[in-house]
């Protein structure tokens, strides 16, 4: 069974993931009911803790955690309000002394959930921190390619964009190369991380290399506003290096199919087509990540909190 | 008259290249004997049994918070923390508030420190008024004023003019210029060493090159004017390659290294300890060992501590919002202790770099323990296992990767002036 929180997929064993996906499978089925709700997590109280502003990954926990009928409270801090002095940990313990069962954190800097862990009793759910991870979201997208490939093992995998500034990549290149995969990344030589291949993939600076053979292809969201101009030139030349059409998307495998975490600049990582048609699959992530976070949440909260097992044991 | 006896250590003078075994008296604040089996009575004895008994450590890289945060540290507290190290003289560095860019300021902390610190402090002043890199310092009157060199640290000084400037004009008050080197637009934003960890750890990076390409040009500016340069805290092979060269070459360079790049490698940021964040960042391992073997080389002269006080509830933040900085004074001994064990340098060439090098540098007495100097003694157990903890330390701070841990090697006894002001079975012995 799972650990105590879920902080990242690098220090997640392969059972753990398979666990956490075999449990999201059961949990899809809720989200088809006419009443979408179960009592499994009733009389639970579930803290979104978000330090970056979000409106889809925060909707998705709050749904996930009202799905299985948990107090979902947010608790949203954005990072301009919270002083410069005021110690993350005093709002950690804050949040501790309420006796929450699982407290979810966003943060804009990496290290932050793992930060507050040391000091919660309550399981702690990383939901992105900095450039470091973002395990549901790694999650969901390997429940979506086993759904559609029906497998994972011995797939290939391509990741594009902004590697260097993607915890989405980060957790997806832990979780799809511990699953059986081959990743690969690639982007402009300012976005692809030093020593990226440390991370066991293979770098690419070219679209047409990386899409040989691809099973599944994966956009990042280019943060358009901050990078143009220091990381890339512009966003047309990065459009036409970078930017997937389906002309382009033929490089890969007949059957792959297109991936991206959301929300999407239509035009610069996707075709507007490619962004609403099959051979993506955006929608079904979205979909899945509900079940996927209920899972997670059945699995770290549904349980005797930390301090009671610890009673517990004597 | 006051007498203390020193018996049965085994003495280190890194000035005349002494390593023998001999007791020491003190009498009046000077050394009055060095030699076999010293008969005296009415001394206080200290046993040195197994002990190095050395000239004081002088640390020519502190930072003292006085005046202005005070809540981080100040006189008092950061010289105890120092003769708790066996040091017992410390160079503190200009980044105080109001800036030490004024005689005023260097003499404040000179008498306020003579006041209030069982330790010796050497201010240290700024190059440019305010640190802000553009209008250098009135040097001659901060010189006469007490100051000992100067320096923008934790600063780099980016426009290559203005430090050509400071350098050539430096000459006419015969100090060193003291730098930070590290090229700001290339550190950028980065708070970790560029590398499989940053990557890993999902933290901005700041790659090695950053500080190569200041150190570089920094050289070849002491090259251009034949001023005193000296690198603060050398943390990559690729400096310590360059000052290399260019003492080859006969640019007149010191450099020093932290107990910490000297220790410990960016893996150590791998639970996100807000204490691991300092800068320059710790390196890799390449980089460790390099700076290991430019110490034991001499190509690196001194060690120094660039002990950083900050208050808890500032490291208690995220890792880019955290200041950057450890405490230093406390856990220099043991740490670096680590390279006589590991047969890098001889205990009197490990002591050179934490006493004499430093004197030299500067130009200030001690770093020796000639019969009629005066009496600042270090005695250390190099085999005394102990466990630091931060929070009974005496600086005002905590902010330490050691705390907790068990260190090898513990400062015994300080003695400043002839008198002991530190015995760890005591403390620190000030009214």
């Amino acid at each position: 069974m799972i650990g105590n929180d879920l902080l990242g997929i690098e220090d997640l064993p392969r059972e753990d993931i398979e666990t956490i996906l075999a449990t999201a499978e059961r949990m899809q089925e809720i989200g088809t009911r006419e009443v979408k709700k179960v009592p499994t997590l009733r009389g639970r109280t579930i803290i979104n803790l978000f330090f970056e502003p979000s409106t889809r990954t925060l909707s998705s926990f709050e749904i996930a955690g009202k799905r299985l009928s948990a107090d979902v409270v947010n608790f949203s801090v954005s990072n301009s309000s919270v002083s410069k002095a005021e110690s993350i940990l005093d709002t950690a313990k804050t949040l501790d002394a309420m006796d929450p069962d699982c407290v979810i954190v966003r943060h804009g800097v990496a290290g932050v959930p793992k930060r507050i862990a040391d000091v919660l009793d309550a399981p702690v759910i990383n939901a992105g921190d900095g450039y470091h991870e973002h395990p549901t979201q790694a999650l969901l997208d390997l429940l979506t390619v086993h759904q559609e490939k029906g497998r994972i093992d011995g797939l290939t995998v391509a990741i594009i964009g902004d590697i260097l500034h993607s915890r989405v990549a980060r957790s997806n290149i832990y979780g799809f190369t511990k699953m059986g995969a081959e990743v690969r990344v690639a982007g402009p030589p300012t976005m692809l991380p030093s020593n990226v291949e440390a991370l066991g993939v293979k770098a690419y600076t070219s679209l047409r290399e990386v899409l040989e053979g691809a099973d599944v292809v994966m956009a990042l969201r280019i943060q358009t506003e901050r990078l143009e101009g220091a990381f890339f030139p512009s966003i047309r030349e990065y459009s036409a290096t970078f930017g997937l059409d389906r002309a382009k998307l033929r490089y890969a495998k007949d059957d792959a199919i297109v991936m991206h975490p959301g929300p999407v600049n239509r035009g610069v990582e996707l075709s507007h087509d490619l962004a609403d048609h099959r051979p993506s699959v955006i929608l079904d992530q979205v979909r899945n990540g509900v079940a996927l976070r209920m899972a997670v949440l059945y699995l770290l909260s549904g349980r005797p909190s930390r301090a009671k097992a610890k009673d517990a044991e004597g | 008259m006051s007498r203390i006896l020193i018996k049965g250590g085994r003495i280190l003078d890194p000035s005349e290249n002494i390593d023998r075994q001999a007791d020491l008296l003190v009498e009046d604040g000077r050394i009055a004997a060095l030699g076999p089996d010293l008969k005296v009575s009415g001394a206080e004895v200290i046993d040195a049994e197994g002990c190095w008994v050395t000239p004081g450590f002088v640390d020519m890289h502190v930072h003292l918070r006085e005046p202005g945060q005070e809540y981080k540290e100040d006189l008092a507290s950061g010289g105890k923390a120092a003769v708790a190290g066996g040091f017992t003289g410390v160079a503190c560095m200009a980044n105080t508030d109001p800036v030490n860019d004024d005689p005023s300021v260097t003499d404040y902390i000179r008498s306020q420190a003579r006041k209030d610190s069982p330790a010796r402090v050497y201010p240290i002043a700024a190059a440019t008024r305010g640190l802000a890199g553009e209008v250098m310092t009135e040097m001659s009157a901060l010189r006469d004023a007490g100051a000992v060199a100067f320096s923008d640290d934790g600063k780099t000084i980016m426009d290559a003019g203005v430090m050509r400037r400071v350098l050539e004009y430096s000459k006419l008050v015969g100090l060193p210029i003291i730098v930070h080197a590290e090229d700001c637009s290339l550190v950028n934003r980065g708070v970790v060493n560029e590398g499989p960890v940053s990557t890993r750890l999902g933290l901005p990076g700041n790659p090695t090159a950053a500080e190569d390409l200041q150190v570089a040009r920094d050289l070849m500016l002491a090259k251009l004017t034949g001023a005193r340069l000296h690198v603060a805290h050398v943390s990559s092979a690729g400096a310590v390659a360059l000052i290399r060269r260019a003492r080859d070459e006969g640019v007149d360079v010191t450099a020093e290294v932290t107990p910490h790049h000297l220790s410990l490698t960016d893996e150590a940021t791998s639970g996100y300890d807000t204490n691991t964040k300092m800068a320059p960042p710790l390196r890799g391992a390449v980089d460790v060992e390099a700076c290991r073997a430019a110490l034991a080389d001499g190509t690196i002269d001194v060690i120094a501590t660039d002990h950083a006080p900050h208050a808890v509830h500032e490291k208690e933040v995220d890792f880019v919002e955290a200041p950057c900085g450890i405490l230093g004074l406390e856990t220099a001994f043991p740490v670096v202790a680590e390279l006589v064990r590991e047969g890098r340098l001889s205990p009197l060439e490990l002591i050179r770099r934490l006493s004499t090098g430093a004197v030299q540098i500067l130009d200030i007495p001690g770093g020796n323990l000639a019969e009629g100097s005066e009496a600042d003694i270090t005695i250390v157990d190099p085999e005394r296992r102990w466990i630091y903890d931060a929070a009974k330390g005496y600086s005002k701070s905590r902010n330490s990767p050691w705390d907790g841990q068990e260190m090898l090697g513990r400062v015994v006894a300080t003695l400043v002036a002839g008198r002991l002001i530190y015995h760890c079975d005591r403390g620190v012995l000030v009214p």
